[in-house]
């Protein structure tokens, strides 16, 4: 199990992380959110002890990374694509990396047929693209069979089938029993292999909690209703003791209102309806109003004016690569 | 802790596995057996031309291994891949995941690159002394001369040492384009031309090429400023300095 206590890196002025503690929990799949800078990679490198905290510590098992002997096979990690000597083939990338930890030279030839890169074993690295490079720092990380793997941003990058392949190579990792932690900055990717959820910003820990908890808490669910006559629609509302919001272009929107109930409603009062349609709020809408304040760079507006509205550069930006939830970004570009 | 051996092995295949590094390492080897053998042979043949006026005694072994100072950089430059290419790629950070003791590690690896340059340089060494002696017809000595076996091995350890210094100085800049620019020049331009300048020159003959190339030479110079086993000394110690400033920057600083 990785336990963070206080954990504190700071870069000159910069706080990369800032008193971070949390435990990552066992045989799940936890992800590890937050806006770009949030200081999601510095954490897992002090995890790993490549990077040397400033203050507070960080355990796996109970033990500093620097205190267990052949580390791969406690803990495999994927930090950066193509880390990876270009001149070298993949197959003895994956051999010198086992006889340091004294895995046996099969467990290669398993790594690579893992990440189905068996037929380029023999290839040098140079001509491999980003998603197999990405396979083969997957392979590197699962070399030596750990109970936990960490993945830095694994998708980044890669086409939909290669996103489709790390997501279910993942729920099957943690339905090995293995501890998953994985970070990201899209909140519609972890909605669908997180178990646990961890979200930082600035370097700060903002939230800790099972995922069903967190959609939970953060869903919304309404429904919309526009009308030529909102005068009345208002009434019979109110005299229903509905609560009403105001939607986009002179919409309301029912919180909590059940579709046919209110469709029955406005017909038994004579109400004629334009338009009557559920809504969603995405949890990445909700992800963004969570980190709005820390949120490093916004696009287009200056920085604080009204930072839940104004879209990160880094979930717009990035949301039409994932193939989950187009929906979410197409009503962000209507608020 | 991690195992040394464990460590060796790996590091073994590290080297083993990249064409460019063994392509430097086979370049030492021509280039200074080639062209002590084209040296040798142009002294045989115009030799009389060639010693007019000289007084010193005619040294063979050195005209044999006049392709030294060229061949040196070839495992300068074996000496900042076998390192330097660890921190082009990020490779570094994927090592030490592997490897978290940094000084066991960059001990590992200098022992690996040690040998292997040891083997290489002492392989080169004796082929480039007797290639040269067989071109210098009956001007060429043997290795039962009072100082040319010191010499030949002094050789072989002038290239591991210098091969080794360099390995420690990119350890501690971190960069391999950097360690090259910086170790190429101070090698084959500034160290050879100031330790000809009066005054600067008695600091220069401190340097790690000069002093041990010292070990190279059969007759006593004159107005040399100390020994062949000085300079063998000297050479080591910067060598030893290097790669223990090497390990404090790698203990020291986030990957
Ligand atoms: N070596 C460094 N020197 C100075 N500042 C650094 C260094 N490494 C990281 N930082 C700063 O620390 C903060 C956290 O960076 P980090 O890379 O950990 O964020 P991240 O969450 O991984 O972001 P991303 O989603 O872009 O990968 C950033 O503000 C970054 O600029
Ligand atoms: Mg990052």
């Amino acid at each position: 199990m990785i336990e963070l206590h206080d954990l504190t890196k700071r870069h000159g002025r910069t706080l990369a992380v800032d008193r971070l503690s949390f435990r990552v929990p066992q045989g799940v799949v936890t992800g590890f959110l937050g806006p770009n800078g949030a200081g999601k990679s510095t954490t897992m490198r002090m995890i790993l002890d490549l990077d040397r905290p400033t203050g507070g510590r960080v355990t796996i098992d109970g033990r500093r990374y620097g205190q267990l002997s052949e580390p791969l096979k406690y803990i495999g990690a994927l930090l950066e694509a193509k880390a990876v000597h270009p001149g070298r083939t993949a197959r003895d990338h994956l051999l010198w990396l086992a006889q340091s930890n004294r895995i046996p030279e099969r467990r290669v030839d398993e790594a690579l047929a893992l990440v189905g890169l068996t037929p380029v074993a023999r290839k040098r690295a140079r001509g491999f693209s980003l998603g197999m490079g990405q396979r083969l720092g997957i392979a590197s990380a699962l070399l030596g069979d750990p109970e936990i793997v960490m993945f830095d941003e694994p998708v980044n990058g890669l086409d939909p089938e290669g996103i489709l392949w790390i997501r279910n190579l993942m729920k099957r990792l943690a339905a090995e029993g293995r501890t998953v932690f994985v970070s990201s900055h899209l909140m519609s990717e972890m909605a669908v292999t997180a178990d646990h959820l961890v979200v930082i910003g600035r370097g700060r820990l903002l939230a800790d909690l099972p995922m069903p908890e967190f959609i939970k808490r953060n869903s919304r669910s309404a429904v919309r209703m526009r009308t030529p006559q909102p005068e009345r629609l208002l009434d019979v509302l109110a005299v229903a003791g509905l609560r009403h919001e105001p939607g986009p272009d002179g919409s309301y929107e029912v919180v909590g209102g059940d579709l046919a109930a209110l469709g029955d409603l406005a017909a038994a009062h004579g109400v004629v309806l334009h338009e009557l349609s559920p809504q969603q709020a995405s949890l990445e809408e909700a992800f963004m109003q969570m980190t709005a304040d820390s949120v490093e760079y916004h696009a287009g507006d200056g920085p604080g004016r009204d930072a839940a509205g104004a879209p990160g550069t880094w979930a717009a930006g990035r949301q039409q690569h994932s193939n989950a939830q187009p929906a979410a970004a197409a009503r962000q570009e209507e608020n | 802790m991690a195992s040394f051996p464990a460590i060796l092995r790996s590091e073994w295949t590290k080297i083993r596995s990249v064409r460019s590094t063994i392509w430097t390492l086979a370049l030492t080897f021509v280039v200074t057996v080639g062209l002590g053998a084209l040296l040798s042979l142009l002294t045989n043949n115009n030799f009389t031309e060639f010693r007019r006026n000289v007084q010193t005694p005619f040294d063979a072994t050195s005209t044999a291994f006049a392709g030294i100072r060229l061949g040196e950089l070839a495992i300068i430059v074996f000496g900042v891949l076998a390192i330097g290419n660890e921190y082009s790629s990020g490779l570094i950070r994927v090592t030490l995941a592997a490897v978290p003791q940094r000084g066991t590690l960059l001990t590992g690896k200098a022992v690996v690159l040690g040998a292997l340059a040891l083997v290489v340089s002492v392989v080169t060494a004796f082929i480039t002394f007797f290639t040269g002696q067989a071109l210098l017809g009956s001007h060429s000595t043997t290795l039962g001369e009072p100082h040319v076996l010191r010499a030949v091995f002094g050789a072989a350890l002038y290239l591991t040492m210098l091969c080794l210094f360099s390995a420690g100085v990119t350890a501690m800049l971190r960069n391999q384009t950097l360690a090259l620019g910086v170790l190429v020049p101070f090698f084959f331009l500034l160290s050879p031309i100031l330790s000809v300048v009066p005054k600067v020159k008695t600091l220069a003959h401190y340097f790690p090429d000069y002093a041990g190339s010292r070990m190279l030479l059969v007759f006593e110079e004159q107005g040399q400023p100390y020994g062949p086993w000085a300079g063998f000394a000297i050479c080591l110690a910067w060598t030893l300095a290097a790669l223990v400033g090497g390990a404090l920057v790698l203990k020291s600083r986030d990957a």
